[in-house]
């Protein structure tokens, strides 16, 4: 009898279960069918890196090796090179010649964003970085700096330690000859509270 | 009509066959199409949408892959055995398909290929040949996977089928008959499945074995087994043994509705409706039921299936054998 009962007690559970993958058809499935819908990304994601410019087209990037230094996975390659009055690159003395990230090294923490003085190097949202040879993951100044044509770049996240974010916002409007005429601190706080009101312009 | 019964007879079976073999083969793939589909919902995941708008065309892309792929036959395999199990289990899948009626739209005018009297014995002989593809399969592969895989075949089988056969004389004792379309003539006024509840329980959980899929798919078992009696098979080798194992899947559900559900009998006596669909419906409901059940069941152990057939299925069925025989002696 007992075994009678408990046999009945498993068809119980056979249907309980029978049930549950029924309702389970009509549950919102979380897929997202990938290259037709791309996921919403978190907004301060990390992905590939980009060099940024000043609003007249002039590179961030002073070849200070800073980033390079920050990397923890060695995977930054700066050599810089001397601004001439004929060339120049960047409103600093020096520019990145070459500037190399590879990105199979890389591990996205964004120290090298936290270490650049003048917020040239940024981690993009971008992640579709597929390749087919190991040699196409050397990322180049010809990949990372944004087209003089496409703007200043795209704006670094609000850091952790208090640095606002919208130091990228102000490059936007301000061109170099701002940094020339002192870039410091106090300055881009008066800045920011003009930005703030909507007296900046 | 009038043209189909002037036409010679070896014609009209010709013809008959191969638009049933069209229309078998082609459910066979929507069926697969259907199952992973089905599948892929209730474990939460969209399923195959990649080949053709929602999917659709996926069988015309895996049987072209099927067909591409090399045909392998192990070092150790007897060759000629190896060769033929595919088509010894395809062929009783198909032959079935000789005697299973659809519908009847007007009395006599029977949509089947042949009618046997004795139908439901030719079924049952024709799918306990098929356990025989399985079985040479494995043992033929030389090989230790597919060997272990068909001991269980042999194992399941002698397990099941007798509780199967029991559960299925009980509706023969009612319709008095072993014609499949007597017997859906015999269930006129009230479906087989309303007296026959314990057989019609007995025969849905036997049929399952039957097809060797989950939860008693214990033949191929891709937990334990790799693939069991066909994890040496490669290519159409191995897409014969796929094709079998779902037509058998549509044979026992096509019985299960001639023999319980009424066959072309409509539901609520919606004669509007033709017989035809309702049989399809009724196949379709089948179909759906065992892709829920692989769904959601686990597979069984092996001893735990014999203990099961012996000990429970076969007394049940026993039971309701001779309960059915007394009322039938007494009432009917």
């Amino acid at each position: 009898m007992a075994r009678m009962h408990k046999s009945l007690y498993n068809v119980g559970a056979l249907l309980k279960g029978l049930a549950t993958t029924f309702g389970f058809m009509f549950v919102r499935r979380p897929t997202i069918e990938y290259p037709s819908v791309k996921k919403q990304h978190a907004p301060r994601f990390h992905g590939l890196h980009e060099l940024r410019r000043y609003a007249d087209a002039k590179e961030r990037c002073i070849g200070c090796e800073l980033c390079a230094v920050a990397c923890p996975a060695n995977a930054i390659t700066v050599i810089g090179a001397e601004n001439t009055p004929q060339d120049r690159r960047s409103p600093g003395e020096r520019y990145a010649a070459r500037y190399e990230i590879d990105e199979l090294r890389c591990i996205f923490c964004g120290m090298c964003e936290e270490a650049c003085p003048t917020d040239a190097i940024v981690l993009t949202p971008r992640f579709e970085m597929a390749g087919l040879r190991r040699g196409a993951f050397v990322y180049a100044k010809d990949r990372l700096l944004v087209p003089p044509t496409e703007g200043v770049g795209t704006a670094p996240d609000e850091r952790p330690n208090g640095i606002p974010s919208d130091l990228g916002r102000v490059a936007e409007i301000k061109s170099t000859t701002d940094v020339q005429t002192g870039y410091d601190a106090t300055n881009r706080g008066t800045i920011l509270k003009k930005q703030r009101k909507g007296l900046a312009g | 009509m009038a043209a189909i019964h002037s036409a010679p007879l070896w014609l009209v079976v010709l013809v008959k066959s191969a638009l049933l073999l069209l229309v078998v083969i082609t459910t066979f793939a929507y069926a697969m199409l259907a199952e992973r589909k089905v599948m892929a919902w209730m474990q939460l995941r969209p399923g195959p949408n990649r080949v053709g708008p929602w999917g659709l065309l996926q069988p015309a892309a895996d049987a072209l892959k099927m067909m591409f792929k090399e045909d392998l036959t192990p070092k150790t395999a007897d060759p000629l055995i190896y060769k033929l199990a595919p088509f010894i289990s395809l062929i009783s899948a198909f032959g079935a398909y000789a005697i299973i009626p659809f519908s009847e739209p007007s009395p006599g005018d029977l949509w089947s290929i042949g009618n046997v009297n004795a139908g439901i014995l030719f079924i049952f002989a024709l799918t306990a040949l098929g356990v025989y593809g399985i079985s040479l399969g494995g043992w033929a592969s030389g090989s230790k996977y597919p060997l272990l895989g068909s001991v269980r075949s042999t194992a399941q089988m002698i397990s099941y089928e007798l509780a199967m056969s029991m559960s299925v004389i009980g509706v023969l004792l009612l319709a008095g008959t072993t014609s499949l379309a007597g017997i859906v003539h015999a269930q006129h006024r009230i479906w087989f499945v309303i007296p026959q509840l314990i057989g019609f329980v007995i025969y849905l959980i036997t049929a399952v074995a039957e097809t060797n899929r989950a939860p008693f798919d214990l033949v191929e078992a891709d937990a334990e087994l790799v693939a069991g009696f066909h994890t040496e098979y490669s290519g159409l080798r191995f897409g014969l043994f796929f094709i079998a194992e779902y037509v058998n899947m549509l044979t026992v559900s096509c019985i299960a509705t001639l023999l319980f559900l009424g066959g072309w009998n409509p539901l609520f006596g919606l004669t509007v409706v033709p017989g035809i669909v309702w049989f399809l419906l009724k196949v379709s409901f089948f179909l759906f039921f065992y892709i829920w059940l692989r769904a959601t069941l686990p597979r069984f152990r092996y001893d735990r299936l014999m203990a099961f057939g012996w000990k429970v299925l076969l007394p049940a069925a026993t039971a309701n054998l001779v309960v059915t025989a007394i009322v039938v002696a007494y009432i009917g």
